[in-house]
């Protein structure tokens, strides 16, 4: 057993949040004790069986988990390699796995008796899933957005109202994901009495990208049980799409130890890693500290954050969780980089082969199966992250196609 | 490497005010905004307009401690071409005409990181800086830059918030140094203004814990809030107010004119007045 953990990758971080340099807690000191509060909260609803009891009763009749493991036939065929299989978290409640990590906040939210949710969100899927989890528990919402993102997510923004969040536009800088980040720590540190900050990826202080990472290992954890009752074996390989990563590393945890498992997060390049308009922080990016972590980052030489570039506002941010960059730097998972045009040509080839329209987010993780799949032999078991369904990208995918709507 | 055995002019100059009976007047202002010689015109002014202690902001893409005063000013510093280099430059050209003030910069953490916190360290020593602010560095992750500082004489200043509480007070100040800068209001700086009986009380409350100057700051903006929170503390800092006067003075919101250094220091000129009117 002690053999087993000390060659392990799934037993960080440190008691500090610290992945290898990346990780840790890098924020006001007005904030600290609040993040010190939560980690607390967090360990002891951890420890306590019916936080999971309660959290489980929710995934399953609420959010509709689980997920059913899909496997891809006609793709399959078509590309005439690896068995590619979809992990559908498309299917949840909202329409993507972000509700698994806000189900789970905001039971932890109510358990330290706040009353008031802000949170950030870029394509506005996050945004959707913790105004609907207000909702559901009637506590107070306030969304952070920046102004280019509310204008590309129309549909998303209205549901947010329809669900009683108040959605406040962000217009500093870029005015995409990284600056409503930076507005909605803000109101935290002026709201430090009554506020929850439900951070919707891997990223941020200690514990955020552990607890928002143990909230959506389900996916991983449901994928081994599934594919297991269907092949009879783990898979051989698994792809996701990676922003912030959360969906990625939730897929990716459960699977650290499996040396056999091939492990790929796909960043997005967007118009190409070479024209420095892209969004990926692994492959163009150095380590730096931003939003209270340490982790890689577009930057440049005087350490001024860059802006991301990419189609898909839920990769469009300039950093990526630190436990990916740690898992980059140890080199058990690779991360490769795909444009905004091979992600395009991936959500049209994939509506039309499977009858499912996918994220511009998940359409990148099924633009690198579709580059990989013919490469491998047939018995190669790959499983795509199917992380959310495609409708809120409508009116993108539209202009790109110069269609007016 | 040899410890600089310079005395420090932040020791100095809170020493010297002590035996004057006075707190001091510590102001911020941007390096590089409007733009580099502006700024630098300005911080040359300040001493004789009655700043005691200068806090010279690094400007950074990301300042999701401040408000919006101090975003903007980053903003046009950024946008004017500055960066830590160019904030270094000021720093010594600065440094070319006066030698007692205390200058503590102050910032966020990555453009160190980026440069290196070695060479920063030495950097920034040489350039003549006597105190550092890092506002997303807590105490935790501090180590591996106080190393660093230490070697070149630099203090490294810490925030304490109302929220920080008894337990946690002795982690921050066991790397503390220059002076204790508490943070008046829960909140980012220039919003709210604190009431002064409770910043008493938390003063108080510090003051059993260390014997550090400590300095009372976000949310200070006219002369008489200066005054009094000089008195209850030992240094009032005024930011988000005498950026917002320089910003007033632009013109377009972003070229500096005719108006602009004496607006600056004219202002701080009546913060000092209220300083030096409260004596203890």
């Amino acid at each position: 057993m002690s053999h087993q953990l000390a060659n392990s990758f799934r037993t960080g971080p440190d008691e500090r949040g610290h992945f290898g340099i990346h990780g840790g807690r890098f924020v006001a000191e007005t904030l600290m004790p609040l993040i010190l509060d939560v980690e607390k909260a967090y360990a002891e609803a951890q420890a306590d069986p019916a936080f999971q009891a309660e959290l489980d009763g929710y995934l399953k009749t609420y959010v509709g988990r689980p997920s059913p493991l899909y496997f891809a036939k006609r793709m399959t065929e078509e590309l005439g390699g690896a068995k590619i299989y979809f992990k559908r978290e498309d299917l949840n409640h909202t329409g993507a796995h972000k509700i698994n990590n806000c189900m789970g906040q905001i039971l932890l939210a109510r358990r330290m008796g706040k009353k008031r949710i802000i949170a950030e969100t870029g394509a506005g899927q996050h945004g959707v899933a913790t105004a609907t989890v207000c909702a559901l528990f009637g506590l107070q919402c306030v969304i952070y957005m920046g102004a280019t993102d509310i204008e590309r997510q129309q549909p998303n923004v209205f549901r947010m109202k329809l669900l009683g969040a108040e959605v406040r536009p962000v217009t500093s800088g870029a005015a995409t994901l990284k600056d409503a980040m930076n507005d909605a720590l803000r109101d935290w540190v002026a709201n430090v009495h009554d506020t929850y900050y439900l951070i919707g990826t891997v990223a941020g202080p200690h514990p955020y990208p552990t607890m928002v990472r143990d909230f959506q290992c389900v996916i991983g954890d449901e994928t081994k049980v599934q594919m297991q009752e269907v092949e009879g074996r783990l898979p051989d390989s698994l792809i996701a799409a990676v922003g912030g990563g959360s969906n990625a590393m939730g897929l990716f945890h459960p699977f650290l130890d499996d040396s056999s498992v091939r492990i790929i997060g796909v960043e997005a390049a967007g118009y190409g890693i070479d024209t420095g308009k892209h969004a990926a922080s692994l492959t163009g990016g150095k380590p730096g500290v931003l939003h209270g972590n340490r982790t890689y980052l577009l930057q440049d030489e005087d350490g001024q954050i860059a802006e991301a570039h990419s189609i898909s506002a839920g990769l469009d941010y300039p950093g990526i969780g630190p436990e990916h960059s740690w898992l980059h730097d140890m080199k058990r998972a690779e991360y490769v980089g795909i444009t905004d045009d091979e992600a395009l040509d991936a959500f049209h080839r994939f509506t039309r082969w499977e009858g499912i329209i996918p994220a511009l987010e998940s359409s990148h993780a099924i633009a690198q199966a579709i580059k990989l799949a013919p490469t491998l032999p047939q018995d190669h078991l790959m499983v795509v992250n199917l992380s959310g369904r495609g409708d809120k990208d409508v009116n993108t995918v539209a202009r790109a196609m110069g269609v007016v709507l | 490497m040899s410890t600089v055995t310079v005395v420090n002019r932040l020791e100095t100059r809170f020493a010297d005010l002590k035996k004057a009976g006075r707190g001091a007047l510590v102001t911020y202002t941007m390096a590089g905004d409007p733009d580099h010689d502006t700024a630098l015109a300005i911080m040359k002014g300040l001493p004789a307009a009655g700043a005691d202690v200068i806090e010279l902001g690094m400007p950074f893409s990301d300042p999701m401690a401040d408000g919006p005063a101090i975003q903007l000013a980053a903003q046009r510093a950024l946008a004017a071409g500055g960066s830590l280099t160019r904030t270094l430059d000021t720093l010594r050209a600065f440094r070319e005409t006066d030698h007692s003030t205390p200058v503590v910069l102050m910032g966020y953490y990555n453009p160190i990181y980026a440069r290196g916190v070695d060479r920063f360290a030495a950097e920034a020593a040489a350039a003549g800086a006597d105190g550092l602010i890092i506002v997303d560095l807590p105490p935790e992750e501090a180590p591996e830059l106080t190393e660093h500082l230490k070697t070149h004489g630099i203090h490294l200043i810490f925030l304490t918030a109302p929220t920080t509480d008894a337990r946690r007070l002795p982690a921050v100040l066991a790397q503390a140094g220059g002076f204790l800068y508490y943070v008046s209001i829960t909140g980012i700086t220039g919003t709210a203004s604190a009431d002064e009986a409770v910043v008493k009380e938390a003063v108080a409350a510090l003051r059993r814990s260390t014997d550090l100057p400590i300095a009372v700051g976000f949310g200070i903006k006219t002369p008489a809030q200066a005054a009094a929170f000089a008195r209850i503390g030992d240094a009032a800092v005024v930011g988000s107010a005498v950026v917002q006067t320089l910003a007033d003075s632009l013109e377009a919101g972003t070229v500096a004119t005719d108006r602009t250094v004496p607006a600056v220091l004219g202002f701080v000129a009546t913060l000092a007045d209220g300083v030096r009117s409260a004596r203890r």
